[in-house]
Parts: structure tokens; C-alpha cells; sequence
């Protein structure tokens, strides 16, 4: 059981205010202060460079990085530090990908595959990609209930070489079935690489990568109570040898010659250049800050309040509003976007705002999932480990509000 | 301040010269994709000036008042007098508070009538 009231309590943000009603956990969540004085740390006591001086200090900041790669392998059940690379966010990660690895091995007549409800971050590398060497980029669409619908013997082929996909879509709050995706597409295409788009899946769920069986995952540090600037790109090493370096510079060389230069194994490889230091060592607290409260906990809280103010929604406005999404919380995470009535999504979140409420509107860098849903836009509430029911009961007084003012 | 005032939301659900006009001079389409608002504006010319005006399409609040206030404005002005308009006159125009997001949607009817002279 979480106890929200605590929670609060060493989140500094609520004391500082004390009026606002978070619900944007999915654009970014809250820092809790033992990551905020972690940081603080680094810069006050050791602000050295990492891997490169012989002093105590340096090595203090380098223990402290390295420390991270541990802790976010235990959190994913992975082993290999090799395996982890630090990048600045989700997006950059896809990227790296799809530069490093996509344009090593997609050649013409190749498929990629990827979903309509994907973020841009999932979906344009890709289209891009594809464009540049004459691959096909073919979407997987979803059903009305916003699951993905996989015809599979149409949509992974021999010739199909990476499948990118995300855990839990940021407007729908679909949980993908992940594993059985995963098991299916490779047992028809054993070479098939893919990669899981976990940003608002690791914040929320119990990550196994050994039991997943997944090529790639990626996510951010932001969206998991950790610091901005920092992303998280694991990959099995085998693959991440053969990879094109991303970046060329520090920190990633082995050695330069006047007519060539050789580069460190991975993850060095991709990390060129100087990492947000302080970011990463305080990155670290907030997932030791996770595994305290226990992912299940969190993950139970937010089904509790995910069915709630779906409830509330539906029991106070009806038919006037629309959810999108699978309604039963088993298969969602803690994202609920809607639309309500006639009222156009920035006049709602702008009034809710007035009101202390933070939502989302717009479409959520989602905009092929909202040409296919046929609405331009939605409003977006999403919760955390720190949101309860009095922050849904504010929110459905603010969308009353709404009413009165636009009638 | 409130962006919701009374002022705006007399033209968000009256809006002025909404409509289309039968055989306009010029007629443009603009959209802004961020949030899905759309607005058709046509125009008859007089001479230079504009004699007659109207919108049509669907907006927030903000866009919908702003065509509403921008169109009334814009009867019998010159087409050099209405493309010296900018960002400043329509926060002026519409006497409120806008945030570095919403004054996309205020500008909307703007640029449609920038397309049309």
C-alpha cells in the first residue's frame, strides 16, 4: 500500500505548491528531494570530470557514475554494465539507433515495423530511415478499444529486420503485451531486432529484460522521478559491438591517427563526449527511491486511482465524455485522455489551469494515434505515486468549471 | 488575469460574421495542426478596402473570439492598413493575457487574413 500523504512529503514541489494539482507525470514527474540533494552533492563536492583525472575527486564522481549503470541494471534485471549506454532521453536513444544500428544494417526492399500509437521519438527515425534507404516502414494499427491489432503473418516477414514498439502508449495508456509480441515476432523471424520504447513503462511497471527477451529498451530519467538530461539505452552487446559509433569526440576514442582512429567497446562507444555527470549519479536515488515503495505498489496504486477517476469521469459527465483507451485498468497504465463535449482541448486544460489543475492538451506528440483516433486533439491527465483521489476529485471540479464557464 | 472575460466568450459563442461569402474576391483555408484549429476566411473587395468578411471553421475559444473580433475590425480598412497588423494588435484587440501557447491560436485568423491581401 502506498501512503500518499508521505510521499508528498518528500516531494518538495508540494510544499512549494501547495495550491497545484499535478497530473502531467507522463510529460515529466516530480523530483523527490533525495535526488535534488544528490545533485546538489556532485556540484558542492566532487564536480570533477569523469574517467578522466588521477585525483580523488575525479575518481569519487567516477565511482558515483559507474554506481548508476549498477543500479539501473538491478532495476531492469540486466548484467551486463556493457550493455548500459547513457544518452541525453528517450529520443536521443531511437536515434542512436536508428543511425547506429538502422543505417548499418537496413538496405532497400528491408522492413521496419513499427505502430500507429507510437510517440514521434518512435515513429519518424523510423519513417526517415526507411525514406533515406528505400525500406518499407509499415505501421501496425490498433482496434477500437486501443490495442494493437497484429495481423501476423502480414506484418513480420523474413524481410522484416527491426521491429520497434512502444510498452505503454503516452495518449492511450495501452499496456502492450509485450513478451507475447516479442516471442510471436521472433518465432516467426529469429533474426528480427527489436526494440521496446519502455519511457512511460519503466517509470510504472516491474522491468524483467531477461524475461522479456527484448534486442533493445529505452527510457528516461525525467519520467522515473530522476533528473532531465538523462536517458537510458540498453542493448545486448553483441549487437552493440557491431554497431556505427553516434557520436565521435571524447571519452568514446581509443586511439586517433592522422589517417584513422579506433574506438573504446561499448558502452563507452556511444558515450561521447562530457554526460550530464550530476544528472546521472543523481539518477541513481530516484530508482533506489522506486525499489523502496516497491514497483508492485506503484504499480497497484495507479490501477486504484486509473479505474477511479475513470469512474468519477464517466458517473459526472456521461455521455460528454469520451475516454480513449482500453477501460479496464488491467491493460492501461495511469494515462487517461479524453475529450469533453464540444470544448476544444486547450480551452479545457487552460481552464483547469486557472484552476491550479496541470494537465496536458494537444496531441501529445502522438499526432498519427490522433489522426487515426479522428480528433485533432485531447486533454491528458496521467498519475504517479503521488497523485490520490482528492487530485481527481479536484479534477472533475475543474472540468464542472469548465462547463459553467463555456456552457 | 482570466482569459476567459466576458468580452471573449460573448464572441466565442456569437461569434461576428461567421459564414461564408457566395462569390468572395479571395478565399483562403489555414490550419494549425498543434491543436487542430481550422479557419476559412473570405473576402469582397472594394476597390482596396473590405467591404465584407466572414470565417468559418473550428477553433478554441481564443481562435473563434479573435476571427470574430478581427473580422469586424477589418470591414472598410485597406488592404495596407490590415498588413501593418501583427501579434501586438491582436493582443490588443483582444485585451488579454496570452501565454507563449496561446498566442498561436490568437494569430491564426491573423495569418488567414494576411493570406487573403
Amino acid at each position: 500500500m502506498i501512503n500518499v500523504n508521505n510521499i508528498k512529503k518528500q516531494f518538495p514541489f508540494f510544499e512549494n505548491q501547495p495550491d497545484l494539482v499535478y497530473l502531467d507525470s507522463t510529460a515529466t514527474s516530480l523530483k523527490p528531494q533525495i535526488v535534488i540533494d544528490k545533485i546538489r552533492e556532485y556540484y558542492e563536492k566532487y564536480s570533477a570530470n569523469v574517467f578522466r583525472g588521477i585525483y580523488p575527486m575525479s575518481e569519487i564522481a567516477t565511482a558515483e557514475f559507474e554506481e548508476t549503470r549498477e543500479v539501473v541494471l538491478r532495476f531492469i534485471n540486466a548484467n551486463k554494465p556493457e550493455e548500459v549506454i547513457f544518452t541525453r532521453n528517450t529520443t536521443e536513444s531511437i536515434n542512436l539507433l536508428a543511425y547506429s544500428l538502422g543505417r548499418k544494417i537496413i538496405e532497400e526492399g528491408d522492413e521496419i515495423v513499427t505502430t500507429i500509437m507510437e510517440h514521434h521519438s518512435n515513429f519518424v527515425p523510423w519513417q526517415v530511415l526507411a525514406g533515406e534507404t528505400g525500406a518499407t516502414f509499415k505501421i501496425v494499427d490498433i482496434n477500437d478499444e486501443g490495442h494493437l491489432k497484429i495481423n501476423w503473418n502480414e506484418v513480420i516477414t523474413k524481410k522484416t529486420k527491426i521491429l520497434t514498439l512502444t510498452f505503454v502508449s503516452n495518449v492511450l495508456g495501452t499496456i502492450n503485451p509485450i513478451k507475447q509480441i516479442i516471442t510471436e515476432a521472433k518465432r516467426i523471424n529469429p533474426e528480427i531486432i527489436i526494440i521496446v520504447d519502455a519511457a512511460q513503462a519503466v517509470p510504472h511497471l516491474k522491468i524483467d529484460i531477461k524475461d522479456l527477451g527484448a534486442d533493445f529498451i529505452v527510457f528516461s530519467s525525467h519520467k522515473m522521478l530522476g533528473p532531465t538530461g538523462v536517458g537510458v539505452l540498453w542493448g545486448k552487446e553483441k549487437i552493440l559491438k557491431k554497431m556505427y559509433p553516434f557520436m565521435y569526440g571524447g571519452d568514446m576514442i581509443d586511439e586517433v591517427y592522422i589517417d584513422r582512429s579506433t574506438y573504446k567497446e561499448p558502452p563507452h562507444k556511444f558515450e561521447a563526449g562530457t554526460p550530464a555527470i550530476g544528472e546521472i549519479i543523481a539518477f541513481k536515488e530516484a530508482i533506489k527511491y522506486l525499489e523502496k515503495i516497491g514497483m508492485e505498489n506503484t504499480r497497484n496504486h495507479e490501477k486504484k486511482i486509473t479505474d477511479y477517476v475513470i469512474k468519477r469521469l464517466i458517473d459526472t459527465f456521461g455521455q460528454a465524455i469520451k475516454i480513449y483507451g482500453p477501460k479496464n485498468s488491467q491493460d492501461r497504465g495511469g494515462i487517461v485522455s479524453f475529450t469533453f463535449d464540444k470544448y476544444h482541448p486547450h480551452d479545457i486544460a487552460q481552464i483547469l489551469a486557472d484552476e491550479g489543475i496541470c494537465v496536458r492538451a494537444g496531441h501529445h506528440c502522438a499526432m498519427p494515434l490522433h489522426t487515426r483516433l479522428k480528433v485533432p486533439a485531447t486533454v491528458r491527465a496521467s498519475f504517479y505515486l503521488y497523485n490520490d483521489e482528492n487530485d481527481v476529485e479536484k479534477l472533475i471540479k475543474g472540468l464542472k468549471k469548465v462547463k459553467q464557464i463555456l456552457l | 488575469m482570466n482569459i476567459y472575460q466576458d468580452l471573449i466568450l460573448d464572441h466565442y459563442h456569437h461569434p461576428h460574421n461567421k459564414g461564408k461569402i457566395d462569390k468572395p474576391s479571395e478565399s483562403v483555408k489555414v490550419n494549425n495542426p498543434l491543436c487542430g484549429d481550422k479557419i476559412e476566411m473570405t473576402v469582397n473587395f472594394e476597390k482596396n478596402k473590405v467591404k465584407e468578411i466572414k470565417f468559418e471553421g473550428e477553433g478554441c475559444v481564443i481562435s473563434t473570439a479573435s476571427a470574430s473580433m478581427l473580422t469586424d475590425f477589418a470591414k472598410n480598412k485597406t488592404k495596407e492598413e490590415l498588413k501593418k497588423l501583427d501579434s501586438k494588435f491582436i493582443i490588443k484587440l483582444l485585451g488579454i493575457d496570452l501565454g507563449m501557447t496561446r498566442i498561436k491560436c490568437a494569430v491564426l485568423p491573423l495569418e488567414a487574413l494576411h493570406k487573403l491581401i
